[in-house]
Order: structure tokens, then sequence, then C-alpha cells
């Protein structure tokens, strides 16, 4: 009954050795229930090794019965297809066990208070993140307002002005090298560059803003640089052809195009450098009190609260614990919702093609 | 408006690749000159040279000398943005700007270069560029729609009428109808002769028939052969073009014995 | 006729002056100008922020390599660093191990195994794990992760721990609270899976489909395709994408600072608590404490990550380099 090689021609061939539709469902079933019932019999039924386990037993019996009915080829192509759709479900594991998580800690301390008061003067219950909030609305505007047009202008060049310069290749070849730059050394940049001008352990919001910057200049870059790319050709010809100079064509022709694309860029660029930690740890650290002055003194930003909150509580530790997942929560929901804003925005504002 | 195009012995490179050889010939005003020729033959290129469009091409540079009504338009202190206010340019696919509405579109050769004019001069001067292009009576209830959003054919006029509101003196179409449907196409024929009465045109196209309709002088380019610089074959009335030619390439490609 | 300014002209663009002067240049396009030095400006400005990050880099790391070891304060310089050189080399590979598996399975069900309509939404899916800070990674590896593993480190310890060759890894005491290297370097996997998943996966769609319907005509199985056309094709790509993910995962902090409890150790120990701590780790949790030339120890430390990571980060984009298609730009 094994067909290993289907050569033959007879229409039989072409029909026989298939497994009925809903087997694999049927088998999943099966062995899961098979497997939970052995491993309570040996009191190790967790869910865990009911799934591992279970999953195990179904590929393998899988693996056998396709092989015998269908053939081996088939049988490859089965395990092939199981074996990529687990993965993709084990990746889904973390993702909702992790939002799950941080909304059900989290929603704890959602509170009005949380909100408006900073942890001066707080040693147990009570306090809040304003102090945080403040600090990372701070921090990430002042990286913006220096990354966005330093950004901005190197791609303008890059599409516009350039083709194949050598400075340009230069500056796309380093701009990769500084997509990878760990956010730790730029924040180690940042502290060094600030010890040197304003003498050793300045802590301040303008040096992490900094440290924050040399991480989005390069996604500034690489995302303006592909949204001017997409810009027809023939939208620039037609300027030139109007006697318009190469810069206004630039900034009243292609920008306005490009627009939608790199206004989502910059949001997803934010949103990137605005859950970073380690940057802000060695640079501007982290204050009880509100700060609102960038220029001086150890400003607090979200994440770093976070970590602090949690690895270094006081005592008692829940409240710690619980303001700390408040934070992650407020973290994540301002990341996810600038995610969902860039997109938006890039669907909603497209080029305008309707009637 | 409505100036005369002389080209002097006019090579076209790009680069080390020498496109078009010596091309001469006079343009005349108030008249319609196409350009024919088979694919890559240099038609495109003789075209874009007029308004120096060529030279967006890095590396692209032209010898010989283009003059309008006598000025060499290639002069060292002449500056190309400017000539380009002069000499209009329509392209083969329609390309409206698309964050602008209709009305935009047309001031756009205005409003780019920042000059100022009045409300009511530039609702005139709009009604007036669509008039010009025929698009007016389809337009006029929605000029602040986007001009994307037209057909191929409303789009090519669209664009047209930009090209007008400038009041150039010559009005280049590059292939103007094929990326249009038939009837599109017989539209903008139409129009190209009202035009003639106001503008120089200069029509580039691969389409004969097209050639033999709307123009009135006709120039015939070609290569001698592959990876040769493409050269101005044969001149003249287009009657005698395309009925009575001198040049025998000229007869053979009338016939179609090469497309 | 007013030819002051190029740009602000009151007269009409169209001069009826049959002369030059209404097409002479004017001051060489003022606007032109500096519209192109601010934009190659700002391309410089790069070019001259990442020379200062690595001149202050080694500038503040010489004083450590060449001070005495008594006045440091964690000591001679290299055998400080070198067992966080190892943790970092270390977690990474592991992660790197859990990662690119997964993250290649994932990006051929994306693109070769789910419905087509599904396929860009699911896409998304994963990406929005690149979305989660890493502090908030932290925290799930410490508060679900690590307890969730410690039965299975403890079943591994006990049944493994004692053999020859895996000893070496899965040796006891288990960590009491689960909080080992494996850990981290599970956490340090799903960190970097987006990344190899969304390249792998723009790679993949890119087979020609030539090649594939080539595959499929001679009656291969979808699995067979794959490995006969998709693959193939993708190697390159594949690489690149999971150099970019390893240069990332050598180069995360918080999610191994805050997982992992950390000791001055070289060993293979996946399942005890005593692990060696990678060089971002440890520069996020002495800096706090640091002093005098203690600082410029880390910052030391600091630079030598950024050297690793920029060799892997440099051969990941040379490597995507010489496959044009898909380096997104056109």
């Amino acid at each position: 009954m094994s067909v290993t090689t289907s050569s033959s021609l007879p229409s039989e061939a072409l029909t026989a050795g298939q497994l009925p539709k809903h087997t694999a469902i049927a088998m999943l079933v099966v062995a899961v229930a098979i497997t939970a019932g052995v491993l309570a019999l040996f009191g190790a039924a967790g869910p865990a090794s009911i799934i591992i386990v279970g999953a195990l037993l179904f590929l393998v019996a899988m693996f056998a019965l396709s092989g015998a009915v269908e053939g081996i080829r088939k049988a490859k192509d089965r395990m092939a297809r199981y074996v990529v759709t687990g993965f993709f479900i084990i990746a889904l594991f973390p993702l909702v066990s992790l939002i799950w998580q941080t909304i059900a800690k989290g929603l704890e301390r959602m509170d009005a208070q949380f909100f408006s008061y900073s942890m001066r003067n707080v040693i147990g219950e009570g306090g809040g993140a304003v102090h945080a909030i403040w600090g990372t609305l701070i921090v990430t505007g002042i990286a913006g307002l220096i990354s966005v047009p330093i950004g901005l202008f190197t791609a303008i060049y890059l599409v516009e002005y350039s083709g194949r310069g050598r400075l340009a290749a230069a500056i796309r070849f380093f701009v990769d090298v500084m997509t990878g730059i760990p956010s730790i050394v730029a924040g180690l940049f940042a502290y060094t560059l600030f010890s040197f001008v304003f003498g050793p352990g300045t802590n301040s919001g303008f040096a992490g803003a900094i440290a924050l910057s040399v991480l989005m200049i390069p996604t500034v870059v690489r995302s303006v640089e592909e949204m001017l790319r997409l810009v027809p050709n023939e939208l620039r010809e037609a300027s030139y052809a109007l006697g318009v100079p190469k810069w206004r064509t630039i900034a009243k022709v292609v920008l306005p195009t490009a627009l939608a694309g790199i206004v989502t860029g910059v949001v997803l660029s934010v949103a990137r450098v605005i859950g970073e930690t380690a940057p802000l740890l060695v640079t501007a650290g982290i204050t009880s009190s509100l700060n609102v002055n960038p220029f001086a003194d150890p400003m607090a930003t979200l994440p770093v609260f976070v970590y602090y909150q949690y690895i270094t509580p006081g005592v008692p530790q829940d409240p710690f614990y619980a303001r700390a997942w408040a934070g992650a929560l407020t973290l994540i929901l301002i990341v996810m919702g600038l995610n969902a804003i860039g997109r938006l925005i890039a669907w909603k504002f497209a080029p305008k093609t309707g009637r | 408006m409505s100036k005369r195009i002389e080209l002097k012995d006019l090579n076209i490179f790009y680069g080390k690749f020498h496109a078009v050889k010596s091309v001469n010939m006079t343009i005349e005003p108030r008249a319609v000159t196409a350009f024919i020729g088979s694919s890559g033959c240099g038609k495109s290129t003789v075209l874009r040279s007029i308004n120096r469009m060529h030279e967006v091409i890095d590396g692209a540079y032209v010898e010989g000398q283009v003059l309008l009504d006598g000025v060499d338009l290639y002069d060292k202190a002449v500056d190309p943005v400017r000539v380009r206010r002069h000499i209009g340019m329509v392209f083969q696919r329609p390309n409206p700007f698309p964050t602008m509405s209709i009305r935009e579109n047309i001031l756009a050769g205005v409003r780019l270069n920042n000059t100022k004019i009045s409300r009511s001069e530039a609702d005139e001067l709009v009604e007036q560029s669509l008039r010009g292009a025929n698009l007016w009576n389809e337009v006029k209830d929605r000029l602040d729609r986007p001009g994307s959003g037209l057909s191929g054919g409303q789009q090519q006029r669209l664009c047209i009428a930009r090209a007008i509101a400038v009041s150039p003196d010559v009005l280049l179409m590059d292939e103007p109808c094929s990326a249009l449907d038939p009837i599109s196409t017989l539209a903008i024929e139409d129009l190209i002769k009202e035009l003639k009465e106001t503008y120089t045109v200069v029509i580039v196209t691969h389409n004969m028939q097209q050639a033999a309709r709307v123009s009135d002088s006709t120039a015939f380019f070609n290569l001698k052969a592959h990876g040769q610089p493409g050269e101005l074959i044969e001149y003249g009335p287009t009657e005698k073009i395309f009925h009575n030619p001198d040049q025998k390439a000229t007869e053979d490609y009338i016939t179609g014995r090469f497309g | 006729m007013s030819t002051t300014d190029a740009e602000a002209t009151t007269s009409q663009p169209n001069d009826t002056t049959d002369d030059l002067t209404s097409l002479r240049h004017s001051r060489r396009r003022f606007g032109d100008k500096v519209f192109k030095g601010i934009s190659s400006g700002s391309g410089t400005l790069i070019l001259v922020i990442l020379a200062a990050v690595a001149t202050f880099l080694v500038g503040l790391s010489i004083p450590a390599l060449t001070a005495d070891a008594e006045d440091l304060q964690y000591g001679e310089f290299w055998s400080y660093a070198l067992p966080f050189a190892f943790g970092t080399v270390w977690a990474a590979t592991l992660a790197m191990v859990f990662a690119v598996p997964v993250a290649i399975g994932i990006a051929l069900f994306i693109s070769h195994y789910a419905p087509r309509r599904l396929a860009q939404g699911l896409g998304y899916i994963i990406d929005l794990l690149a979305a989660v800070p890493s502090v908030v990674f932290g925290l799930w590896g410490i508060n679900t992760l690590a307890p969730m593993m410690r039965p299975l480190y403890v079943w591994l310890a006990d049944n493994f721990g004692e053999l020859p060759v895996l000893g070496w890894f899965f040796t006891g005491p288990v960590s009491g609270t689960g909080r080992t290297i494996l850990t981290a370097a599970l956490v340090l996997a799903v960190m970097v899976l987006p990344i190899i998943t969304a390249i792998s996966r723009e790679v993949f769609l890119q087979t020609p489909r030539l090649h594939e319907e080539a595959s499929l005509a001679l009656g291969a199985t979808r699995w067979e395709m794959i490995r006969q056309a998709v693959l193939p094709f993708g190697t390159p790509g594949i690489v690149s994408a999971c150099m970019l993910g390893l240069g990332r995962a050598l180069g995360e902090t918080m999610a191994i600072a805050m997982v992992l409890s950390p000791a001055a150790v070289i060993h293979f120990e996946l399942l005890t608590s005593s692990n060696p701590n990678t060089i971002a780790g440890n520069i996020a949790l002495a800096f706090p404490e640091a002093f005098g030339l203690g600082i410029n120890q880390l910052i030391a430390t600091g630079l030598v990550l950024f050297i690793i990571t920029l060799a892997v980060n440099m051969t990941a984009r040379w490597v995507l380099s010489r496959r044009k298609e898909f380096s997104g730009a056109n």
C-alpha cells in the first residue's frame, strides 16, 4: 500500500491514497487527549507539558499515518505545513501572554492619581508617574525636533541631489551602520559628550534626547528616503517643464506628495525610541520629582521609571510593582497607539485619487 | 507668443554616448510640426533638448544651437529654468500633481514661481486655460476636486491647460496620446489643431496616421544602425513626406517596411 | 524688469521681450544653493555624529585601558571584561538558536502557507512584537516566563544534568526563580523574531514565480517546491536577516539586565542561578554605582560591544547589498 513514487499513470494513481479531509484535526484532538490522560496518570499533567508532548505525539502519529496512506513525500509535506503553522502559533504565545499580563496587572493603578502625582515624598502606597510621563514627552519631543530635520534633509540629499555620488554612498552606508548601534552605546556616547563639555556625572533630559536622536535619525532617513523614491519622476519633470527651479519642485511638489508617508515614517520612528530604556538610564537618570527643565538635573522617563520601580522597590514591594505594571501598560498603549496612528495616516492620506 | 525655432547643427550626448547627430531644421510658428521615426531614434531626445529638459539627466549635454526667434537657448548666460517658462511641455503619461485640485494644477506654473496675481485674475486664467484645452465645460463645476480624479483623456487635457496657463511661446508634446483611448486621442488631436493658431506646436508621435492628420510639417528621424546616433533623415511639408518623400528610408518607414 | 530675486518676480513668466535678459541666470539661483547646502550639510552631519560617537568612546576608554589595576574600580580591565564579552556572545547565540528556525518557519507560513488575504494581517501581528518596549519584555520575562520554564528546567536537570556532554548545559541546582541565561535567551529570541521574520518574509515573497512554477510543474509538493526554489533563492537574504537579528541580540540591554541573575563566571550552565552577564546588561546594572575610572571601564566595555555589533552589522549590510533586490532602495 505504500506509494513512494507516483509515476504510474492509470487514473487510480491520481486519486489513490489520500487521507480524508479532517484527519489532521481529529488526530490532534486524539493526541492531546491521550497525552492528557497518560500524563495525569503520572501526575505530571500541566498545560505546558500536555501541549508540548501532545504536539509531538500528533506529529509522530500523523507522519506515520500519512506515510503509510499517502506516501513519504506527502507525509513530509504535511509535516512541513504543521511545523510552520505551529511556529506561528508559538510566536503568538508571548505576544498574547505579554499583553494579557500587562493589562491584567497594570489596570490596578490606571487611576487618576497615577497620572497626576509624581513619586515625590512617596514611600509606599500612592504616588504616580506624572513626572515620568512628562519626562518622556519632553525628551522624545526634543529628540524629534533634532532628528526629523536632519533626517529629512539627509534623505532629500540622497534622493534628489546626489544619485551616484561618493558622499551619498558613504552617507547611505553609515546610516545603515547607525541603525545597528546598540542603544546603550548611544547612551554612553551622549553621556561622554556631556561629561566632556559640562563635567562628569551630568544627568539631563537633553543628554537623553541626544542619545535618542542617535537612534532616531537613521530610521527617519531610511523611511523618508523610501517615501521620496516612491514619488514618480514624472511629477518632478512636469514641474521642471513649467520652469520651476529644483528647490521649489522639491518643496512644493515632491514633499507634499510624499507627506503622508513621511509623517508615518516619523511617527513610527518616535514609537521606536519612546520605549528605549538603556540610553536614558545613563543620561537622564531617574528622579522622584517632576523636572521640566531638560538642560539641568536628572529627568524621569516612563521606561526608566518602570525599571526602577520594579527592580528597586521599597518596602512594602507591592505598590511599587503595581506602579511598574501601570507604567508598562501606559507605555504599551502609547507605542501601539503611535503605530496605529502612523498606519492610519498612511492609509487615509495617500495622495487623493477619489472623484 | 508663437516663435520660430531653429536647430543648428544640434548634437546631443548622454555622457559619452552620442545620441543624436547634427540636426538642422527650422520649425515654423503657428504650425504643428511632427517628429516621427522608430523607437530609440532620438525624436524624444531632440524634443527635450528644445526646452533643455534632457539636462535633468546626469551627464547629458548638447553641442550646437537652439534658437528661439534668434535667441540661442544654449548661450552660457541662459538659465535653463527660465527657458522652460517660455516653452511648455506635455508628457506621454498625464501627470497632474496629485496633491492639488484642478484649479491649483492650472495655476501651478504661476504659483510655484511665487508670482502674485489677484484672485480674479487667477479665476480668469483658469477659465481661459481650460477653455483653451477644451476642458472647461467638463470640469467647471469641480475645480476644487483633485486633479487625479479625472479620466486619462481629461487628465491629459488638464496637463495641456496647465502648460498653456503660463502663456508659453512653444508647446512641446511628447507622444501625448499614446496612453489614451481612441476617443480621447481624437479629442486631443482636435485640440492640437486649435492650439496651433496661438502657439508653435511640436509633437513627437510613433503613430504615423496621427502625424498625417495633425501636422503641417513632418520630420523623420532614424538610426543608421544599432548603436549609432540618431539623425534627421528628412524634413518637409507633411503632404510631401507622406506621399512623395525624397529619401528611400523615409519611404520605407512610411509604407511600413520597417517599424 | 526687476530681477533682483529670481523667485518673487512681479512680472509675468512670459516676458515678451525677445532678448536674452529674460532668460538670464540671476545670481546663480540662490534658493537652489541654500537648499542643496542644507541637504548635503545634514548628510555630512550624520557622518560627523558617527565619527563623534567613535571618537568619544575611544577617547574615554583609553584611561581605563592604560591605568594600573589598583586604580580601577573593577580591577584589571580584560579580566573584568572577558566574562561579559563571553556572556554577550553566548546569550546572543542561544537566542539565535531558538529564533532562527522559528522565524524562518513563520516567514514561510506567511508567505507560502497562509491564505493570501490574511497574509498582510498576520505579518502585522508578528510586527507587533517589535513594538513592545524592551522593559516590558523584561517584566514579562521575570514574571511569566521564568516561573513557567522552571518546571521544565527541573525536569532537564533531573534527567540530563549528570550526563557527559549535556551535563555542561543542564547541570543543577536549578535556579529558584527560573531567572537563568536560558530564560533571558528565550526573551531575546522573542525580541529578535520580528526582525528576522520581516526580512525573510520579504525575501520569500520575491522568489521568482518562474522558479516556483517550474518546481510545481514537475509534480513537487509544496514543501519540495520550497526546498527547491524558495530557500536556495532566499539564502543570502536569510543570512543577512539573521545577522541583523544577531546584531540586535548582541546589543539588547534591558531584557538581560532584568531577567538574568548575574555572576562573573564563564560557563555553559543554562539552568543555574549563576549566569554570565552581558556587556550591555552589566553596564545597565553597574553604571549608577560607578565612579571615577570605573565609569571609563564601563565605557570601554561599551566600546568592545560597539566594535562587535559594528562588525556583525556591516557584514550583514554587505551581504544584503549584494542582493540588490532586497535592499529596498531602487
